[in-house]
């Protein structure tokens, strides 16, 4: 199938599109493999059911992270301009809120929305669909050696079913009685009556949908990129030559098989108990003046089913920004990562682990207290292989010769905020000390540091990092750098004194603290918090221009500017469809001969065959 | 603070815009399509963010020790309970072990960040793996984790483990509802009444946590409403439920938290140490509140200023929260604690009227 190398393949397409032009659609215009398959391209097919890898990463992208991750923000600005000024009159809220701020003050329920449609957002459609999207997608057919994904067509459907679902949830916050506003968590009986808040009528409804199709779209990825990385691995890449983000794709879009389908079934029995009168979660209710008919159900049945995925999420969100740091960290350091095996295992023991500390979110939900010493147990073990990450990505930096390109400095940053975020952690996983600072700011602080702030860190080192692979042209590093230092500065600056809100007392979800004088003197933090967000949002602006001005304008990418070891810089600078305009390169070592003595360049791509006298580097 | 924080924004803000204006020229004069790499790191690059990072360790520590200096007062004072002195200590333990380990792996990263930063023509120490090194960074974590997985589950186990049948304790119902508390106590017989929700109609409505008139455990039950007294120094168990949605029933100051679940009866207990008016006599709570007082006729100059009425003084009381996002009230759904002395206590409930008063 693959041919010769064509000296003017742009004749050899056009020649190939008249005669093929309607078989099939995977042609493109600078490659001569499959050239009996050309055709030419439409608008269509190539920038909206495109079937090409790269392409439905650029929509991920696109889609997932800049225009759901800036409403996301957005959202999470104007509550915490609330949050800080309590009951004040804000223009904006009057513009964007409309009928929720009558004379620009933001209504309760309103509020409650603003912070559950925020981590939706945030947790399921950027940071999930948004990171794994992007770069499982670009990454493992670059990285693994293959010309695309085992299906494009199921990877096609997994884009357009997400489009879908994000288009749905936007929607609900247009519905007259305003959006899900049960939190990202929606616990019943709240989010199943209609009764007990506005936002559990059709913004409940549509939430339930969007994360249906959310759930399907997830599924379709993950089972592509796990079947991708099985069978396709081109000769040499056995699985210890992968290179990390190879490993924490997959291992990640295992655990997705594993626990979204029991989100899908919890929002399905929730759906029943909303529409059909079923009593899964619900029992013995009264809600204003009526007694419902609801016997028998539990709602923490669905907290256990939420929290099976839930957890793992976590993980799932997580675990890639971690792939992606530690390539990137091996890269800039010019130095192997340290320890690639134990890196491995930990990924492999962390997503194991992920599967059985659910628990650890439900201390104090009435479950028998013999089951939270059991997730305490497994909970605390979980830092252990985190540990042993965060020690690995020190020693790789120690002694290295460190290239900080923007990608390395958000890689660090991730380092930082992993280990801080996830210090606390070891805090709240005890079931004890969970009592008291259960659903506080504590936890907020927690987990925007270890799985916001870190996950986003990564997908920032991410767009860094391959942008010259997703569009063939350099990002502007000082604009690069401004980016990273205000938003390193306030995303410590908001989430640190948040702990102590926390530790004060403060329960979360509350819309003003001024109902209790007891809280006054936590006012002045919470300016302070304000003050750090509307900065890291300003930031982001500098990113977002950048972004844009760079797709467009950036200066032209060498092939390899990192001098990087993996596969994906053996292709050309301009995309073609099938990745190699050739044969598909074969591996000869793993991915991270850095500064090997005895080598003229301080890397050695994986496509280097072993050199004569050069010895195999152990790992 | 928070002048100096806007002037901050002010001119991060000021430099990101000359920053735009600068890379917008560069756009301009280079479109051509000719590869370049000065969109890399350069050896000059590499020294100024090696420094950065340098002073952002700084920073951290910095960040760390203002917090825990200007708003340590701002915590919990100690606890009002007798198994909020255990669940304390441990509490500091766990911080002291995380506060070490973030100051030393913190450290570790900037500094080798800074260290280390790239110069042109060095190569770096090929240094894949050492087994021995990983070793030691698995099993001191492990060790660690051990001993404070064992702490931890001891603890839980004497906090939720209690004597269900202690002739001594009080059973009180903490009974929640959007977006209020009520309590019910055991009266005479200090058993609580059957109940469900099905019976809230009953009487008018006036059965207003719905008891169960046919069983006689519940005819001199006692319900109130607004504040609970509890004595100090005897065991209370709570038994918490909820009419319509999910609460949390949240006692910070006693160390104190558990689920409302519709449809089934949860439970938690604990000592009260210290009555109300010993509380107050805290010093630092007494600091606090003088705090929160001085905000508050702050905030009244200015609401009267504005020709609004200006806010009551604050004196500390002992409170129950909701914890759990149940609705457009959720940020306003508390009940007054008052731990008194066992006297007081009792001239308090004998003036309370039983569930029989309503019956007839």
């Amino acid at each position: 199938m693959e041919g010769k190398k064509d000296k003017n393949p742009r004749i050899r397409v056009k020649m190939d599109s008249t005669e093929f032009g309607d078989l099939l659609n995977d042609g493109n215009k600078s490659s001569d493999f499959h050239q009996e398959h050309h055709h030419k391209e439409t608008f269509i097919t190539k920038y909206i059911f495109s079937q090409d890898h790269k392409m439905i990463a650029k929509q991920y992208l696109i889609t997932g992270v800049l225009f759901m991750g800036f409403i996301g923000i957005a959202l999470s600005l104007l509550f915490r301009l609330q949050l800080a000024w309590p009951e004040e009159s804000f223009a904006v809220f009057d513009i964007f809120l409309g009928k929720w701020a009558p004379e620009g003050v933001m209504d309760p329920n309103i509020y409650l929305a603003l912070v559950t449609i925020h981590g939706t957002i945030m947790v399921f459609f950027v940071l999930t669909a948004g990171l794994s999207g992007t770069f499982s997608n670009l990454l493992i057919p670059l990285q693994i050696g293959a010309r695309d994904m085992a299906s494009g067509f199921l990877n096609m459907v997994s884009f357009w079913l997400f489009f879908l679902s994000s288009a749905i949830m936007l929607s609900s916050l247009f519905v007259e009685a305003g959006p899900a506003a049960a939190g990202w968590t929606i616990y019943p009986p709240l989010s199943a009556l209609p009764q007990a808040q506005s936002g559990s009528g059709m913004g409940m409804t549509l939430w339930l949908i969007s994360m249906a199709i959310f759930v399907a779209s997830s599924l379709l990825g993950s089972l592509n990129y796990i079947v991708t990385v099985i069978n396709l691995r081109t000769k040499g890449m056995s699985l210890f030559r992968m290179p990390l983000t190879i490993w924490a794709f997959f291992v990640t879009a295992i655990i997705g098989v594993i626990s979204f389908p029991v989100l899908l079934s919890a929002a399905l029995l929730l759906i029943m108990d909303r529409s059909f009168g079923t009593s899964f979660f619900l029992s013995d209710i009264f809600i204003q003046g009526e007694v419902l008919h609801y016997q028998g159900g539990s709602p923490v049945l669905f907290e256990h089913l939420f929290w099976f995925l839930g957890h793992p999420e976590v993980y799932i969100v997580l675990l890639p920004a971690l792939g992606i740091t530690s390539e990137i960290i091996a890269t800039s350091s010019r130095k192997p990562i340290f320890g690639y095996r134990a890196m491995v295992a930990s990924i492999i023991a962390i997503a194991f682990l992920s599967t059985v500390v659910w628990g650890h979110h439900m201390f104090i939900s009435g479950m028998n207290p013999f089951l939270g010493s059991v997730f305490t147990f497994t909970t605390l073990l979980i830092a252990i292989p985190s540990a042993v990450k965060a020690f690995n990505y020190i020693t790789t930096l120690w002694k290295g010769n460190l290239q900080f390109n923007p990608g390395m400095l958000f890689s660090i940053g991730l380092v930082s905020t992993f280990i801080t975020g996830g210090l606390t952690g070891i805090i709240l996983g005890d079931s004890t000390l969970d009592i008291n600072i259960h659903d506080t700011y504590f936890v907020v602080a927690h987990f925007h540091l270890v799985m916001g702030i870190s996950a986003l860190y990564g997908l920032f080192a991410g767009v860094y990092h391959w942008f010259p692979k997703l569009f063939g042209r350099m990002m502007n590093k000082n604009l690069g750098y401004i980016h990273f230092w205000i938003t390193a500065i306030s995303a410590y600056g908001v989430f640190f004194p948040m702990h102590f809100i926390g530790m004060a007392g403060l329960p979360r979800r509350y819309y003003t603290n001024t109902a209790f004088p007891y809280f006054d003197d936590l006012a002045d933090i919470n300016v302070v918090i304000t003050l750090f967000a509307l900065l890291a949002g300003a930031a982001q602006l500098v990113f977002l221009y950048n972004f844009i001005a760079s797709m467009f304008f950036g200066k032209v990418a060498e092939q390899n500017p990192w001098r990087s070891n993996t596969l994906e810089w053996t292709t050309p600078v301009k995309h073609l469809h099938g990745n190699w305009p050739g044969k598909i390169p074969h591996v000869h070592r793993w991915a991270y001969d850095y500064s090997k003595p005895g080598q003229k360049e301080d890397f050695v791509s994986q496509i280097v065959p072993i050199g004569e006298n050069e010895e195999i580097s152990e790992h | 603070m928070i002048g100096l924080l806007t002037v901050a924004v002010l001119l991060l803000m000021g430099i990101a815009i000359w920053q735009i204006n600068n890379i917008y020229q560069l756009i301009q004069n280079s479109t051509s399509n000719k590869r370049d790499n000065s969109q890399i790191a350069t050896e000059k690059d590499n020294d100024t963010q090696g420094k950065l990072m340098f002073a952002f360790l700084v920073f951290i520590y910095i960040v760390t020790i203002y917090c825990f200096w200007a708003y340590s007062k701002v915590l919990l004072p100690e606890a009002a309970s007798e198994h909020g002195v255990p669940y304390d200590r441990l509490l500091w333990i766990s911080f002291a072990i995380i506060l070490f380990a973030q100051t030393i792996t913190q450290a570790l990263l900037h500094y080798f960040a800074y260290k280390y930063r790239g110069i042109n023509n060095r190569k770096a120490f090929f240094f894949t793996h050492d087994n021995n090194l990983e070793l030691i960074w698995t099993v001191i974590p492990a060790i660690v984790f051990f001993c404070l997985i064992i702490y931890g589950m001891l603890t839980w186990s004497n906090i939720m483990n209690f004597n269900e049948q202690d002739e001594d304790a009080i059973v009180i119902e903490l009974y929640a509802q959007q977006w209020n508390w009520k309590a019910r106590y055991g009266g005479q017989d200090n058993v609580l009444g059957d109940a469900n929700v099905r019976f809230l109609n009953d009487y008018d409505g006036r059965n207003s946590v719905g008891i169960d008139s046919s069983d006689p455990n519940g005819w001199d039950d006692i319900v109130v409403t607004q504040e609970f007294h509890i004595p100090v120094n005897r065991k209370i168990i709570f038994k918490m439920r909820s009419q319509d949605v999910l609460h949390s029933a949240y006692m910070p100051h006693f160390r104190a938290q558990m689920n409302c679940v519709p449809g089934m009866i949860t439970e938690f207990s604990f000592t009260p140490t210290k009555t109300t008016a010993e509380m107050r006599m805290n010093a630092d709570v007494a600091a606090k509140v003088e705090r929160i007082n001085k905000i508050r006729y702050n905030k009244s100059k200015e609401l009267i200023a504005k020709g609004e009425e200006g806010l009551d003084s604050y004196q500390f009381d002992y409170l129950l929260l909701c914890a759990k996002i149940c609705g457009t009230s959720h940020y306003n759904m508390q009940m007054k604690i008052v731990v008194d002395s066992e006297k007081d206590y009792n001239k308090w409930i004998s003036s309370k009227e039983a569930f029989s008063s309503i019956m007839q």
